[in-house]
């Protein structure tokens, strides 16, 4: 009999500690989905974040490097100078990215680094229990905006996309929402573009995943995808943003 | 100290600019390409530290350079890298501080760069030149012991090293450096039965411990690399610790002292970690009296009190804030100390 689907070889076999309603486990998959359809296996080098991912390294066959908060760009860099016929890839959340490796994010991209970042935004600390983010939306409701997220004293959300696509460094940027098939698919269309950068060392490439913290909304599994559609979407529209990739 | 580097087997280097060790960057970034080595400037000492740690992680010789207040904000990154059982180089000039303090030279980073300086129970190798000639030499000694133990390095210089010109031997062709195999590097499997991880997360309280002990055992066989210069030391009456710049002004004042008849001797630490205690308790014990020097409050003080254990008076004079002591300063302590 035909085998239709399994499990990517670069994908280990261990179960995966995300919480449920969570797409952690998902985008991992793609991850692990595009190593293996670029035939990467054995020349990638992932570095991992400090966040709900940080125990990445576990779930993926390839080698893998734990960085600190924020400085996975950093790490990245280190590692592709070095070896710049290896595909470099960092997995990041919001926090991780967005709040306090805004630095490394926004430098590597002005350098134009040929690493690709798989951008995880769900809007929250998920890992250290539901803090407010500097992705946040405006009125939203975390342990440390208890009456939901006031621009007069916590500013606005940052739009990653739109913010690092001045930068001449950035070879593709796309935004998605992981809440469908469908959209799982344009996922997979993006993340091949964002590869492809790299390996065709056109510089710096990030896939942007919208994706639910349905514990830390404090939603059902099913909400939380309803409200990313609903409502994330008006502040975070999906879509490509910079795309000179060939 | 860059040149000392490329002899030293540097593959790559990132820093960002920080007074006064700006020449070291300066000709890394036309020395390193043309030997298709890797130099990058990095936006931040918290950056350069991170591509050290991927670099390294990748099996390369990395290194950094900075000052005080850039060399503060990479002890997260050194943290992890020690975690992480990574060899790398890292040279701290040191200027005056606490703060912006200033870019004059002192020894005000000891305690950071020997007790640890980020978090949790680790150490680097230190090692404290005293000359150009040193400056040359110590970065390959550098890499080659912190690959052989897995542990970052520390050239701990200061501000007067780092703008001092002397004559200096470097060979014309330098032997070429040999690095050990890092079967453990996250550099692709490429055909290695299964994934190298490079973490320093252990989130098993009795695995992190047994990690934590791993990594002490390291430390004590690391004492057998302990390096110290002595100098007058046979028939001494005060011998006088001092490392680094602070050690030649020291020897200055113990030729001074000699020709007013105080029998001054000198020990001088040459790596700052593993600490020469055992030497310097000798040495004291025989003459009966210790002064040390350093361009600080007193830091190394401590551990020299540490290994004379009370056997004999140990005096400190000190410097801060930038201000160097003349011999003659130096030498009217000496003397001091001994009538």
């Amino acid at each position: 009999m035909e085998c239709v689907f399994q499990r990517p070889r670069s994908l280990s076999d261990k179960p995966m500690h995300y919480c449920p309603g969570c797409m952690h486990g998902t985008y991992h998959r793609l991850v692990a989905e595009m190593v293996d359809e670029f035939d990467l296996l054995g020349r990638t080098v992932g570095i991992c974040p400090v966040g709900c991912a940080v125990f990445g390294y576990e779930y993926f066959e390839f080698d893998m490097i734990e960085a600190s908060h924020g400085r996975a760009p950093a790490v990245a860099t280190g590692v592709k100078r070095c070896l710049p016929d290896r595909f470099v890839f960092t997995y990041q959340g919001d926090g991780d990215l967005a709040s306090i490796g805004m630095a490394e994010t926004v430098h590597a991209a002005a350098r134009g680094e040929n690493i690709t970042v798989f951008f995880v935004n769900n809007g929250i600390f998920g890992m250290t229990g539901g803090q407010m983010a500097p992705t946040s939306l405006l009125g939203q409701r975390t342990t440390t905006s208890r009456e939901g997220r006031d621009a007069r004293t916590a500013g606005y959300p940052i739009k990653i996309c739109e913010l690092l696509s001045s930068l001449e460094g950035v070879a593709y940027l796309a935004r998605v929402a992981l809440t469908s098939p469908k959209n799982i698919n344009t996922c997979r269309k993006y993340m091949r573009k964002a590869v492809r950068a790299q390996l065709d060392n056109a510089g710096f490439a990030l896939v942007e995943a919208l994706s639910p913290c349905p514990v830390q909304w404090g939603m059902k599994p099913g909400d939380a995808l309803a409200y990313i559609e609903d409502t994330v979407v008006k502040t975070y529209p999906p879509g490509e943003f910079v795309d000179r990739v060939k | 100290m860059a040149l000392g580097a490329i002899a030293g087997g540097c593959d790559c280097f990132f820093g960002y600019p920080i007074t006064p060790q700006n020449e070291v960057p300066e000709i890394l970034s036309v020395q390193m390409p043309r030997r298709g080595r890797v130099f990058l400037q990095a936006e931040s000492e918290v950056a350069s530290i991170n591509m050290v740690y991927g670099a390294a992680a990748a099996g390369m010789r990395a290194m950094t350079s900075s000052s005080s207040p850039g060399v503060s904000l990479m002890m997260e990154g050194l943290s992890y890298i020690a975690g992480a059982q990574l060899p790398c180089l890292v040279v701290n000039v040191m200027r005056g501080g606490p703060g912006l303090g200033s870019i004059t030279p002192s020894q005000g980073d000891y305690f950071q760069a020997c007790k640890g300086g980020g978090h949790g129970d680790y150490h680097c190798i230190v090692l404290a030149p005293w000359n150009v000639q040193e400056m040359y030499e110590m970065p390959g000694l550098a890499f080659e012991l912190a690959d052989r133990y897995r542990c970052p390095a520390m050239i701990l210089a200061d501000g007067v090293l780092g703008a001092m010109m002397e004559p200096a031997r470097i060979p014309d062709e330098p032997p070429v450096a040999t690095p050990p195999p890092k079967p453990w590097a996250t550099s692709g499997r490429n055909g290695r039965a299964t994934q190298n991880v490079v973490n320093s997360l252990v989130i098993d309280p009795y695995e992190l411990r047994d990690h934590n002990r791993d990594l002490q055992k390291t430390y004590q066989r690391m004492q057998s690399e302990v390096r110290h210069d002595a100098r007058f030391d046979d028939d001494a009456e005060i011998v006088v610790v001092a490392y680094g710049i602070a050690a030649r002004l020291a020897l200055s004042a113990c030729k001074l002292a000699r020709e007013r008849g105080v029998r001054a001797g000198l020990v001088r630490p040459i790596t700052l970690y593993p600490f020469p205690a055992q030497a310097i308790r000798e040495v004291g014990k025989q003459a009966g009296r210790v002064l040390v020097v350093e361009l600080s409050s007193g830091q190394m003080v401590e551990d020299v009190r540490l290994a004379i254990d009370g056997a004999v008076p140990v005096a400190f004079y000190g410097e801060m804030g930038g201000v160097l002591p003349s011999p003659e300063e130096v030498c009217e302590q000496i003397v001091r100390e001994v009538r």
